[in-house]
């Protein structure tokens, strides 16, 4: 049977009907057509559909959207203002944390994740917390780096 | 995904009705092990009851020598928990050493126990400890919980409320993480508790267990050196593309010797 779901995404009061069945990650890709958060894997293993959820990062591949009912939901797309950059996303550009870019999305998230609970992170902490994102391109030096710089920046705009 | 219909307990009572009402219920904890079974479509329930509402299934209390945790408390919440830090600072590590961050934030502690994934770490602190498992009928012993490969002694739609973990003298857990997955190829999790040593093996047999010998062994002597005489039969052992029965053999003599190392620190 159907339900109806409130839920907050990205800032916005949404309600809408969705069958059990239906993953989070698909409501925001298809009922909502936020396609930054993305599916890369069947196993629940990969972070490239990273969201946060009641500001906590989570597999969004991995909740179904009638759990979700009554949360708070944040997507890449929410992170700033069209034209403009998040502090870790700015971080990832400048080093080049990049390359075809699909964990991308899930990397920032749970960077900025990091970024919150560990605001003096070093780099084996970083490693750690990366743990549930996979890369395929590279090589993950260019991440701990744009995190690492993207924590400072964050931690330096905050204080 | 087959179709399913879904409902969120509010209390156990709830919880329960919902159970009882449905064709062929499943709880869902934090869905981290049921959800990709259901994508997978290794499971056809009719009726999801979501326990994420249920207070009486959240706290971590203590109780004289004794911690009691919820089944809904996450991983992340155990790992991050002073009074579980402080009392049993192996039990901390081993949660916060499950899988990985986004999986720690939803996964629970009775999702995990009730699951008695071969490879889950949780199954070796719960019978390395002697813990209690506290359902909504009756309370079970560790050593009786787990029965076998993903089986537990949990009858059908029988709910856990909360584990009581006893404080130990001094414990560890050791775990060769599968590279992928970050589960146990083979953990060790060794607890002395006054007189009584508890040695508990994860990842390596279709389901935990305790190794007597080095149990007796640790008991004359809580030291490294004690295990030294020990062979591990890799006879009930598991094989697998992760790891051969002789290697998995092979790893709990190491793993075990690392815990009582970490133990005495
Ligand atoms: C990428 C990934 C890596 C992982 N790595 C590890 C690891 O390194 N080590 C490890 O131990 N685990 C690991 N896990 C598993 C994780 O710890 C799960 O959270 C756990 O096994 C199940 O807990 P859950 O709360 O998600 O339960 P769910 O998936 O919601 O439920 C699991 C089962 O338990 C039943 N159940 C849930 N709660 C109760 C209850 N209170 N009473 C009775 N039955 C109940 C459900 O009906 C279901 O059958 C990993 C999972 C993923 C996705
Ligand atoms: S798509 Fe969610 S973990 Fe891979
Ligand atoms: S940049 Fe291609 S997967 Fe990470």
């Amino acid at each position: 049977m159907a339900l109806s779901i409130n839920l907050t995404v990205n800032g916005e009061a949404v309600t809408k009907t969705v069958e059990p069945t239906c993953l989070l990650v698909d409501f925001l890709r298809d009922d909502l057509q936020l396609t930054g958060t993305h599916v890369g894997c069947d196993t629940s293993q990969c972070g490239a559909c990273t969201i946060h959820l009641d500001g906590q990062p989570v597999k969004a591949c991995t909740i179904l959207a009638v759990q979700a009912d009554g949360a708070e939901i944040l997507t890449i797309e929410g992170l700033a203002p069209e034209g403009e950059l998040h502090p870790m996303q700015a971080a990832f550009a400048q080093h080049h944390g990049l390359q075809c870019g699909f964990c991308t999305p899930g990397m920032v998230m749970t960077g900025i994740g990091i970024a919150r609970q560990h605001p003096d992170a070093d780099e084996a902490t970083i490693r750690r917390e990366l743990e549930g994102n996979l890369c395929r391109c590279t090589g993950y030096q260019n991440i701990v780096k744009a995190v690492a710089a993207g924590t400072r920046l964050m931690t330096d705009s905050e204080s | 995904m087959f179709r399913f219909d879904y409902h969120r307990a509010t209390s156990l009572e709830d919880a329960r009705a919902a159970f009882d009402a449905a064709e062929d219920g499943v709880f869902l904890a934090g869905g981290m092990t049921l959800i990709p079974t259901l994508k997978q479509r290794l499971a056809m329930p009719s009726d999801l009851v979501d326990l994420s509402g249920v207070e009486a299934l959240r706290g971590i209390t203590l109780e004289g020598d004794h911690v009691k945790i919820g089944a809904m408390v996450s991983h992340k919440d155990v790992a991050k928990s002073p009074n579980v830090r402080d009392a049993i600072p192996a039990l901390a590590i081993l949660a916060g050493d499950i899988g990985d961050p986004m999986v720690r934030a939803r996964g629970t502690l009775g999702g995990s126990v009730a699951n008695n994934d071969p490879a889950a770490d949780y199954p070796g602190a719960v019978l390395g400890l002697g813990a209690t498992i506290q359902t909504d009928r009756r309370e079970i012993l560790a050593d009786d919980f787990f029965t076998a490969m993903f089986e537990t002694a949990l009858e059908d739609g029988e709910l856990i409320s909360s584990i009581r973990f006893p404080r130990p003298e001094r414990a560890a857990y050791v775990k060769f993480h599968n590279p992928a997955s970050r589960y146990a190829i083979a953990g060790v999790f060794v607890a002395q508790l006054g007189e009584k040593v508890r040695v508990a093996v994860t990842g390596a047999g279709p389901t935990v267990f305790r190794h007597r010998e080095m149990e007796q062994a640790l008991e004359r002597t809580f030291a490294p050196d004690a295990l030294e005489g020990i062979a591990v039969d890799a006879g009930p052992l598991n094989s697998d593309m992760h790891a051969s029965a002789d290697f998995r053999a092979h790893l709990v003599k190491v793993m075990a010797v690392r815990a009582v190392v970490q133990a005495l620190k």
